[in-house]
């Protein structure tokens, strides 16, 4: 058993692991920077320490300060939440090697996953589905790019083998188009990288982001059931749902199935999330990538099926948890969650940071739950995430989450800077979410529709 | 010929400063890029010309609506 734990973390997440670690009967351990001296997480926790300057790179992020401050206060183990140093597997092994338990997955699972290309040839092997694509082609061989584009199937993405952030990429939705666009690309990147070959890949027009929460224990894993985050904005997810909505079973079992396969083909250790698209049209699902820690929605998970994950980390790590059986794991209902931001709807979203003059947040009722770092007169600053608060909301069904969410974030007073709250609300009322028809495009195809009543609110 | 000041829209930190007094710049050029809550905002000029004043130093804190820069057009 752990008797004392560090948490390398801020805000929200900090005090959710402080909570967990109480209700453990496991100290507690904070570390802060200038900016959060006067932060929750700080008084939460039953000792602190400082560690820096507000900017995270001279604070949250410095492994030897924070592993000074762990010894200092005789700390056995660090959690270090989500974001931060959560997926640094060298911050993993230097725990480890200072002999400290690492409330996280081993290293290497951490590093393995990490790797884009690693992560993809893993799940290959575990016979997880991929986004169908070629392999590096020679683009003045049109007959091998030819035969590898009907392999692969139309709508499909021309890439730069050398490229990245979406340079050079080129949408072809039948072969008529094909030759054109492969010739754009190459040139575009044989003058952009110096080396013009190009691969292609399946695209998916209709997306929506599906990942399956598992838990493994060495050789066997099992999987905490599903949630959509397909409302995302600048790749930022704004609202989370568990279990996700409109999938069919065969579907939605054979998702599970493979996130249990690929956690279970590199022994996993621990709360892990494999992430994958899932195609609206076609239903077929491929893998994204897996994140080895914590999610920042893992609330969704826990209200519909009444495990504490945090909980289970903690006492994972400290050799506390007998292995769970699948059939042990069940959901009840469904649950939302909603992310606040300080952030201005009326300015294209650009960041508010502020001092929090009213701070008024709905009740921890029965099936409304809250998590947050700030509180009333906080500041928020720039330093960090927008993120002020989590809402979570639980029904019987997807309807009865979706009204008591609403009805929890009019329930919700914020003043002293800008939030996006009524365009959440928005959003929650928006007839294409009521009918499940959301996608990751849901956000910008419908952006006057959701702006429009926020800027009136 | 006239100077303009340039504000920042929002509150955040000095990540890079991108152009120094003298610099000549087009519009909609940015002169320094802030950082505010994990995002990278650039402050434009808003018209075209000769940069005459850099006020702040990189790591400096601005608050919304203050002058960073002045330019002459």
């Amino acid at each position: 058993m752990l008797k004392k734990v560090l948490i390398a973390n801020r805000g929200e997440i900090a005090c959710r692991v402080i909570r967990a670690c109480r209700k453990l009967g496991i100290g507690s351990v904070a570390v802060y920077s200038d900016a959060d001296a006067d932060s929750p997480h700080v008084r939460m926790a039953d000792e602190s320490v400082h560690i820096g300057p507000a900017r995270s790179a001279e604070s949250y992020l410095q492994v030897e300060k924070i592993l000074a401050a762990a010894r200092q206060k005789g700390a056995c183990g660090i959690h270090p939440g989500y974001g931060f140093l959560s997926e640094n597997a060298s911050f993993a092994q230097a725990v480890i090697d200072a002999g400290m338990t690492w409330v996280g997955p081993e290293p290497q699972s951490i590093r393995n996953m990490g790797h884009k290309q690693n992560a993809r040839e893993l799940a290959v092997s575990a016979g997880v589905p991929v986004v169908p694509g070629s392999g590096r082609l020679d683009s003045s061989d049109m007959a091998s790019v030819t035969q590898e584009a009907s392999r692969i199937g139309y709508p499909l993405l021309v890439k730069a083998a050398a490229g990245g952030g979406g340079i050079g990429m080129r949408q072809v939705t039948e072969f008529a188009q094909l030759e054109a666009a492969i010739g754009a690309t190459q040139s575009q990147a044989e003058s952009a990288f110096g080396n013009g070959d190009i691969f292609l890949e399946k695209y998916v027009a209709k997306a929506r982001h599906v990942e399956v929460q598992v838990f493994g224990f060495g050789e066997k894993a099992i999987h905490v059931f599903d949630r959509d985050c397909s409302l995302q904005r600048r790749f930022q997810k704004i609202i989370e749902e568990a279990p996700a909505p409109d999938i069919p079973s065969d579907v939605r079992s054979r998702m599970q199935r493979a996130a249990v396969a690929l956690a279970e083909s590199v022994q996993y250790q621990g709360a892990g999330t494999v992430e994958f698209i899932f195609d609206v049209d076609t239903r077929d699902f491929y893998f994204l990538e897996m994140n080895t820690r914590i999610q920042v929605e893992h609330p969704v998970t826990e209200m519909i099926t009444g495990l504490d994950l945090v909980a289970m980390q903690l006492l994972y790590a400290g050799g506390m948890l007998k292995a769970l059986q699948q059939h042990e794991v069940v959901q009840h209902g469904h649950a939302i969650e909603c992310r606040l931001y300080a952030e201005n709807p009326d300015k294209n979203f650009m960041p508010s940071p502020g001092t929090l003059t009213t701070f008024e947040l709905p009740d921890s009722e029965t099936g409304i739950r809250v998590e947050t770092g700030y509180e009333q007169g906080g500041v928020i600053t720039p330093f960090y995430d927008p993120m002020i608060a989590k809402i979570v909301a639980h029904g019987a069904d997807r309807e009865e989450a979706v009204r008591s969410m609403i009805a929890a974030l009019n329930n919700t007073r914020i003043q002293g800077l800008r939030t996006n709250k009524a365009f959440l609300i928005a959003c929650l009322r928006h007839p294409a979410f009521n009918m499940q028809q959301v996608s990751t495009r849901f956000v910008g195809d419908h952006i006057n529709e959701l702006v429009a009543p926020a800027k009136a609110a | 010929m006239a100077i303009i000041d340039i504000k920042t829209e929002i509150t955040g930190n000095v990540w890079k400063i991108l152009h120094q007094a003298g610099s000549t710049v087009t519009e909609d050029e940015p002169l320094m890029i802030l950082e505010s809550m994990k995002m990278e905002i650039p402050v434009v000029a808003v018209e075209s010309g000769v940069v005459q004043e850099i006020l702040v130093k990189e790591g400096d804190t601005v608050t919304e609506g203050s002058v960073v820069a002045r330019i002459e057009d």
